[in-house]
């Protein structure tokens, strides 16, 4: 097989390689229409990437497409199903679900609440897996590139850190630290930073043996520099895509905290408390409180796996 | 598959009939080789040269129907002793693979499966197609490795991949292929990994096996001294097609298209250097698929005698004698045609004269410098930093001296420390002991610990044009980026040093914004160049700056690096294993064994007797690129020692083949360390034979001329 594949590279680098026929610099926005026909070009990237937008569209969009507040309560109407006032029903206190949901996704994909005026552009679920991002990459970039007993030290405190279950691991901080949006930030911070950490070392080793890494070193840059400008640009394909699985990821632990009670405090509009009270109503006749939001979840989460899933598969193809 | 293979009623036993071959891509079909004709008769090798990107491999992958999935065969006839191959079914095709059609290709690593037993893979090979009983095909498999030569055999088929040398593995691959007794053996750049005293065993045993088993080989390469060895035809391709074909020694003496013309006087014969004769690269690279003429000679964008003619009208073969013909409308006069390219060649030799024998000035000079490395037991105490340390020796008391504007050329077999070497002097390896001493500087420390005014005049050029670049940065970026580092011109008018670089190295502006990956092999090799004389350096290390490149790309930057030399004034260290281009490059030699320099002198007495018995070897292993010349068969028996525990007193005596040559068989050469003997000025030998000894003996190649 590996003979085949080689034949097949070869063949394509010979097409590709036609520098004259290349425009010298393509713009920006060229290269954004590129890089989505690259995407769209695979229709498991494109399922997930309709899956996704759809959800940041809503969330963006969430104070125009509901006459409701998602604290609004409705006391005539609690725990009903699908109706014309009330599109997805109501919970047990009578608010409206699809305004909860889509101020869920809010808090989710587009906002991180501070307080409780006061809030930052950028999901919670997509500042966890950056904060992440940012530590991770660096603790993998330092052990990989220096190696040696900084290498140990950082992959040892690591591994101890991914030896503790995640959901428990969950628990801990967010009990020690109280529930907060910022808080379930830090707690993704902490869970995620070693996965990241030994991909990046994984990546670095191999990038740090090329040759123009000993050019830059042959001309006395600093580490800092070779890490930082040499090696982490060559090593974004894989880092984005684990990036788009994380968030995947986190968004599910988000669900996980809420449903224990240990996510954003109530009563704003969370996915994961939205399922744990409706819980409580589905025996009762009503399954709608708690079915939305699951669906929201899985959605948003499947359709993110998708969309790295595809991305992997295209970027492969390219290698 | 025919049914008599004794009837001896085929004598040819592949026909290969106006063949084309395509890949299917997005954009469309892409053809990869087009109309080739040629025959293999049996117990014949034919040789199927040309630069990367021919078509090749691809032609042999068709044979065996190996394209994989995006491949497909769209025209001509494969004939298999008889039997139509084209059109088959991939069962039936699967069969005659690895039974009557046997490959070997060019990295043993990936050929061999890691994780199993050679036996048990040697063996399969007969349990699967032969329907044998395990047991004999054991005995088979360590008869068949014996055949190869292959030392100890039962315990071979006991080991494992890693646990065999290169050339070894090379062997059991070899010795799979012929398990069956196959009528066809492809060979893809069997020897192309492997060192030259290895490729020369190697090569030995491919003609011994020729002659044994009566097999028709295709033999792929892109060295024209190791087609010139063991072919009797050769086929040339260009860009998909054959260009030339004909007996081996036809085509060597009276070469009928341009293009083989330009591939032998692309690379230097061994023993020329650049001040007697020049190298002449083929301009431009070989045309993408897409770009390649129907209606026109393929060749002419870079044939130095191409007419309206060749630009209108595709050549037909052209018969010059019974067996060699050639695709060029010239074909019979292009042998007498004078080089179109001389004026470069005088400035090229103008420079290259007034840069040697001038200053005496000792730019980097070293003593008994070592460069070890720690290698820990395995025992348990080892792991608190108590157990026994022991000592990789890569560079072992190595003293050199290099004057200003000369080439030092290093060479030796892979492992004998001479990548080390510069990695100590460069200063990315701590030393372990010794004097290094640059601009009168002595510059022990690593390189983080040098300054800057240090670090900048002493540069290094990569091996691998793949990874020579940041695949991130454009080209100009990346020459830019050394510019500032040590700030050689001003902020604003760091563009225009980029440009005036990439003019230098013969690249046009236009490629200021281009990224890595739009590059060719050479122009990535070229850049790199250019980011290396970025800092203006005092001394250059070129680290096989040309081994992975195409043999007419690498005259081209053989070319410019003379040139560079002679404009900037720079002095170099020039490390490669091909022996020639080491001559043609350099004004002094050392050769290197195991950590130590054995030989060391101008470039011109190493070449010539009395030589140390190690360079003696390896001049008897180079490929020579002409099938009449003589050379001496020399062979080294084993492998290099480990280098943790090199031998004691001459470091060569296991392997070394003219212990005889002394009194008691060498007996001193065991216990004793060698002593320098000095031949000529500037010359030594590191050898306990006497000089005088050394001196009768007769040069290694003879050539016809």
């Amino acid at each position: 097989m590996s003979n085949s594949d080689h034949v097949m590279s070869g063949s394509d680098s010979e097409i590709v390689d036609t520098p004259d026929a290349i425009p010298s610099r393509r713009s920006a926005w060229r290269r954004m229409k590129d890089g989505l026909a690259v995407l769209l070009a695979s229709k498991t990237a494109t399922a997930g990437l309709t899956l996704v937008l759809f959800w940041v569209l809503v969330a963006i969009f969430a104070p125009f497409l509901t006459p409701y507040t998602p604290l609004e309560q409705d006391w005539k109407n609690p725990n009903i199903g699908p109706s014309a006032e009330h599109p997805l029903g109501t919970d047990e206190l009578g608010r409206d679900l699809w305004s909860r949901l889509i101020y869920g996704a809010r808090v989710v994909l587009v906002i991180l609440p501070i307080s409780e005026h006061f809030w930052i552009p950028g999901g919670t679920a997509i500042w966890g897996v950056i904060v992440a991002l940012v530590v991770g990459i660096t603790l993998g970039l330092v052990s990989g590139y220096y190696g040696g007993w900084i290498d140990e030290v950082t992959m040892r405190l690591l591994d101890a850190m991914m030896a503790v279950p995640i959901i428990l691991l969950y628990l801990i901080i967010m009990a020690a630290l109280g529930a907060s949006a910022i808080n379930v930030v830090l707690a993704m911070t902490i869970v995620g930073t070693p996965g990241i950490a030994r991909l990046v070392r994984s990546l670095t080793l191999d990038i740090r043996t090329r040759e123009y890494i000993r050019a830059a070193e042959t001309r006395g840059e600093s580490p800092w520099y070779i890490m930082f400008i040499e090696i982490l640009p060559n090593a974004r394909g894989p880092i984005i895509v684990d990036a788009m699985l994380r968030v995947g990821y986190a968004i599910f632990a988000m669900g996980t905290l809420g449903f224990l009670g240990l996510g954003i405090p109530p009563p704003s509009p969370d996915w994961g408390s939205m399922v744990a009270k409706g819980r409580e109503f589905i025996l009762a006749g009503s399954p709608y409180a708690a079915m939305w939001p699951s669906i929201a979840i899985a959605s948003l989460v499947v359709g993110l796996n998708l969309l790295a899933d595809g991305l992997r598969e295209e970027s492969m193809r390219y290698q | 598959m025919m049914a008599n293979d004794n009837g001896r009623r085929a004598e040819n036993v592949i026909d290969v009939e106006h063949l084309s071959i395509a890949y299917e891509t997005r954009k469309g079909d892409v053809e990869a080789v087009r109309d080739v004709t040629f025959t293999v008769r049996e117990g014949e090798t034919v040789g199927l040269v040309g630069e990367s990107g021919c078509g090749k491999s691809t032609i042999a992958y068709g044979i065996v129907n190996h394209l994989g999935a995006n491949g497909k065969i769209t025209g001509g006839h494969i004939r298999f002793q008889g039997s139509e191959l084209v059109g088959k079914s991939s069962a039936a095709l699967k069969k005659l693979r690895g039974d009557r059609i046997a490959m070997v290709f060019q990295d043993p690593m990936q050929a061999l499966n890691p994780s199993v037993r050679l036996g048990e893979q040697l063996a399969e090979v007969l349990t699967c197609h032969r329907d044998m009983p395990q047991q004999e095909a054991w005995q088979r498999s360590i008869e068949m490795l014996k055949r190869v030569n292959m030392p100890d055999p039962e315990d071979i088929m006991r080991r494992y991949t890693h646990q065999i040398s290169g050339g070894q593995q090379q062997r059991v691959v070899i010795a799979m292929a012929m398990l069956n007794n196959p009528a066809l053996l492809i060979m893809d750049e069997p020897t192309t990994a492997l060192d030259v005293t290895v490729e020369a065993a190697v090569l030995d045993l491919i003609e011994e096996l020729k002659s044994d088993f009566n097999a028709a080989n295709i033999f792929i390469t892109h060295n024209l001294g190791v087609v010139a060895r063991v072919s009797d035809h050769l086929c040339v391709m260009y860009a998909g097609q054959l260009v030339e074909k004909g007996p081996v020694v036809n085509i060597f003496k009276h070469p009928g298209h341009p293009y083989t013309r330009g591939l032998m006087a692309a690379v230097p014969k061994l023993g020329e250097s650049k001040l007697d004769s020049m190298l002449y690269p083929i301009r431009g690279r070989v045309p993408a698929p897409a770009d390649r003429p129907r209606t026109a000679c393929i060749f002419a964008p870079r044939c130095d005698y191409a007419t309206d003619q060749c630009r209108e009208k595709r050549p037909e073969m052209v018969v010059l004698s019974p067996e060699h013909s050639a695709r060029c409308f010239y074909a019979e006069e292009i042998d007498r045609r004078p080089r179109t390219t001389r004026k470069r060649v005088q400035a090229v030799q103008a420079a290259t004269e007034a840069a040697t024998g001038k200053s005496d000035d000792t730019l980097l000079a070293f003593d008994h410098l070592k460069l070890y490395y720690t290698q820990e037991s395995d025992s348990v105490v080892s792991l608190f930093g108590l157990g026994e340390k022991k000592y990789v020796k890569a560079v072992d008391d190595v003293s050199l001296r290099l004057a200003k504007g000369r080439t030092l050329g290093v060479v030796g077999e892979s492992g004998c420390g001479k990548s080390s070497l510069v990695k100590g002097l460069i200063g990315l390896e701590p030393l372990t002991g010794g004097e290094l001493n640059f601009l009168d500087i002595d510059v022990n420390e690593e390189v983080t610990q040098r300054s800057a005014n240090l670090i900048k005049e002493m540069q290094m050029v990569f091996q691998n044009p793949d990874s020579t670049l940041n695949p991130s940065y454009t080209v100009g970026k990346q020459i830019a980026r050394p510019i500032q580092h040590f700030g050689t011109v001003p902020k604003n008018q760091v563009k225009q040093e980029v440009i005036r670089l990439l003019k230098a190295v013969r690249l046009g502006p236009t490629y200021y914004d281009r990224l890595p990956r739009q590059l060719s092999g050479g122009e990535k090799q070229r850049v790199g160049i250019a980011r290396a004389l970025a800092s203006r350096p005092d001394l250059i290390i070129c680290d096989e700056p040309v081994s992975a490149l195409d043999v007419s790309v690498q005259a081209a930057v053989i070319n410019l690096l003379l040139e560079i030399q002679h404009t900037f004034g720079a002095s170099m260290i020039f490390i490669a294993h091909d022996l020639s281009v080491v001559r043609y490059f350099s004004d002094d030699i050392a050769v290197m064994y195991l950590g130590k320099v054995v030989e060391i002198g101008p470039a011109e007495r190493i070449y010539e007797p009395p030589y140390h018995p190690y360079t003696e070897a390896l001049l008897a292993a180079v490929p020579i690129a002409d099938p009449e010349a003589e050379q001496k068969e020399i062979r080294l028996s084993g492998n290099v020692p480990s280098a943790l525990n090199p031998p004691r007193g001459c470091r060569f005596h296991t392997r070394c083949p003219r212990r005889d040559l002394l009194p008691d068989g060498g007996q001193i050469c065991e216990t004793d360390d060698p002593p320098w003997q000095q031949s000529a000025a500037g010359h030594r030998i590191l050898c306990h034979i006497p000089l005088a000894a050394l001196e009768k003996i007769a040069p290694v190649v003879h050539t016809a001329a």
